[in-house]
């Protein structure tokens, strides 16, 4: 167990890059805790699996360090930093009985045969695959595979931290739930630092105790789930996190007004930003209300689309030509004469050049 | 509900029919016709019951011919398919040079039997020839034309040569099909260079293996044109491998029935060999997964 800390890394598939845009990671500085469950979470190609790969040793970062408890293994290779990994496909020793393949990793290090089957039969319980132990890997299904391939990374007692690259893509729909729970567990149980790298959001939020969201390169927020939630640091937070995702629209803020498709929107706070700055105004769905006589500060709106998902309805409305979507519970029926739109002021979040700005006291 | 019988369906396997027999059939039953019987001419043939089967079977002729045959295909596969798996390995497996090294391995395998046969005649030539020239240069006693020992090495470094190349690429897509993932499981799991190609490489390239060996057997079982034209069977008969002294016997001596019979042998040993490799590298693949 060790805490991980990354110091100054970006990394560059292309060995002679020099532009920024190169670089499919940017500048990451970061403290995973000891014990702590994380979740990676961002759009496929932001640069996650490469971090990943990069603390597992798989990969050599271009620049920065990555140091385990202090000491810089930046250039010690895989199998000498103390690290499990679980891939998106299903990998197990096809040959091996399940008992051989959990066992694999230890013979290789050279452990005795007795300290050998204590640390399986161990794990193997936790896993729930005592049963198997003597069937060979081969026939099993992608789940129990996937829990090989995690097996076989906690039956290393010293293992500083266990990662996973979307572990469960490969797993059917109704299996998925199960899988995520019994990790849940597991974390909780044995208190490894893991780090679970994915782009579902859902995944990310009911695994981790905190989420890192990174975009293009960049850590752009860490997090709790609430956190993600309430106080996206950026656009790109507020759009992927949420279904749908935070509604932003182009704004002019003076003090603590905000002048949005010819509009004037009280704020909860004043806000000082530079003109040359583009500047938006961010609102979760869940904090538009609709109805149908107009109230104070409400917004005249049409209604575009609805979508009825069962426990809400998504209502996609037009309002001076951008498009807001609003969460109305079932029970509200909605008619074409709902135009008029109220914002939860508290719940407002201004953005300049795609980051959160906090505001100041009002001054009214 | 009574069941309607559509047999127009089996016009549809006829054309095939048709063909496999022309093709394989009746060529076939024709070696069988000859096998059990005897001619004095004159195109008048007597039945002969299994006497020529016999006499093959128990011809010192033969044996010896298959002891020959079977060391040959016995050398041939220790060293080619280890060899295969080896320079398979050692590809480089991306970019412009895996496309050049393909492309340069597999030349041997575009040339012609005969003329493999004609290049290893001219370059193991003990006087002209580049290879028999220096290692008689060497001062070493080579001799291909006289020696039986000279003749072996020859023929088997000529068929390595010639085949490796084939056991090299099938090894290679072989292990083209293995993903990344398990390379760097492997890592992680820290497994030495020995245990990754034990337990991951070898196991994903069963299935290229057994095809590889299968057609490296049945092929050097039937080697014929190469050792023909190399050393024509000798010196002796030390290099007459099945095929050579089955074509001596039916065009040399033009005794059908015995050539006939010595045919049918021959294929069932290989119908049987290859049934029985084909049997045990399953059998094992199970037995382990």
């Amino acid at each position: 167990m060790a805490e991980i800390h990354l110091k100054g890394l970006a990394h560059s598939y292309d060995p002679n890059a020099s532009e920024e845009g190169h670089y499919a990671l940017k500048q990451i500085d970061h403290v995973w805790e000891d014990g702590k469950a994380y979740a990676l979470l961002g759009a496929s190609g932001c640069g996650k699996s490469t971090l990943l790969n990069i603390i597992s040793g798989l990969l050599h970062p271009s620049k920065g360090q990555v140091l385990f408890d202090g000491v810089d293994v930046t250039n010690l290779p895989t199998e000498e930093r103390h690290i499990a990994q679980v891939f998106q496909f299903p990998v197990v020793y096809d040959t091996m009985s399940v008992y051989d393949n959990l066992a694999f990793p230890l013979r290789n290090r050279g452990h005795d045969e007795a300290t050998i089957k204590e640390r399986v039969l161990n794990i193997a319980e936790i896993l729930e695959m005592t049963d198997v132990l003597n069937k060979k890997a081969r026939g099993l299904t992608a789940d129990a595979k996937q829990k090989i391939s995690l097996g076989r990374g906690l039956v290393r007692e010293n293992v500083a931290a266990i990662l996973f690259d979307e572990p469960l893509t490969v797993i059917d729909p109704h299996l998925k739930w199960l899988l995520r729970m019994q990790l849940k567990s597991l974390h909780l149980r044995l208190k490894r630092t893991m780090i679970y790298v994915t782009h579902d959001q859902t995944e990310a939020l009911t695994f981790a105790d905190k989420v890192v969201v990174m975009h293009d390169g960049y850590v752009v927020q860490i997090g709790t789930p609430e956190e993600l939630f309430d106080k996206p640091q950026h656009t790109f937070v507020g759009y992927f996190i949420g279904s749908p995702g935070m509604n932003f629209i182009d704004a002019k803020i003076t003090g603590s007004q905000a002048v949005i498709a010819g509009e004037t929107v009280e704020l909860a706070a004043s806000y000082e930003i530079k003109d040359s700055d583009k500047v938006e105004l961010g609102i979760r769905p869940e904090f538009v209300t609709l109805s149908a006589a107009p109230s104070a500060g409400s917004f005249k709106v049409s209604v575009k689309r609805i979508e009825d998902i069962g426990r809400h309805k998504i209502v996609h409305v037009d309002f001076n030509g951008n498009d807001v979507s609003a969460i109305v519970p079932e029970n509200v029926a909605i008619t074409d004469d709902f135009t008029n739109m109220v914002f939860d002021q508290s719940r407002i979040n201004i953005y300049s050049n795609d980051w959160l700005v906090e505001g100041g006291l009002s001054h009214d | 509900m009574t069941k309607t019988w559509n047999n127009k369906a089996w016009f549809m396997v006829l054309p095939v029919v048709i063909l496999v027999a022309f093709s394989a059939l009746l060529p076939l039953m024709t070696v069988v016709n000859y096998s059990i019987q005897d001619t004095f001419g004159n195109n008048q043939f007597f039945f002969a019951g299994f006497e020529w089967f016999e006499e093959i079977m128990t011809s010192s002729r033969f044996h010896d011919a298959l002891g020959r045959q079977f060391l040959f295909s016995t050398i041939i596969l220790a060293i080619e398919v280890p060899l295969g798996i080896f320079i398979a390995m050692n590809l480089p497996s991306k970019g412009w040079k895996s496309s050049l090294c393909l492309v340069l391995i597999s030349l041997p395998l575009l040339i012609p039997l005969n003329v493999v046969g004609t290049i290893w005649q001219i370059f193991g030539r003990a006087d002209i020839g580049l290879l028999g020239a220096s290692i008689a240069a060497l001062g070493l006693d080579y001799n291909y034309t006289q020696n039986a020992v000279d003749a072996w090495i020859t023929i088997i470094v000529m068929d390595v040569w010639h085949w490796t190349s084939l056991v090299a690429l099938l090894c290679f897509a072989g292990l083209q099909s293995i993903p990344e993932a398990y390379y760097q499981a492997a890592r992680i799991d820290g497994a030495s260079k020995w245990a990754t190609f034990r337990y991951i490489q070898l196991p994903k390239m069963h299935g290229v293996l057994l095809i590889a060996v299968l057609l490296r057997f049945m092929d050097s079982f039937m080697i014929y044109t190469e050792p023909f034209v190399l050393t024509g069977g000798g010196p002796g008969n030390s290099t007459t491998f099945l095929s050579i002294d089955l074509v001596k016997m039916a065009i040399g001596q033009f005794d059908l029935g015995p050539a006939a019979a010595f045919s049918l042998i021959y294929f069932l040993i290989i119908l049987l060999m290859s049934f029985i490799f084909y049997t045990v590298m399953n059998s094992l693949d199970k037995k382990e997964g």
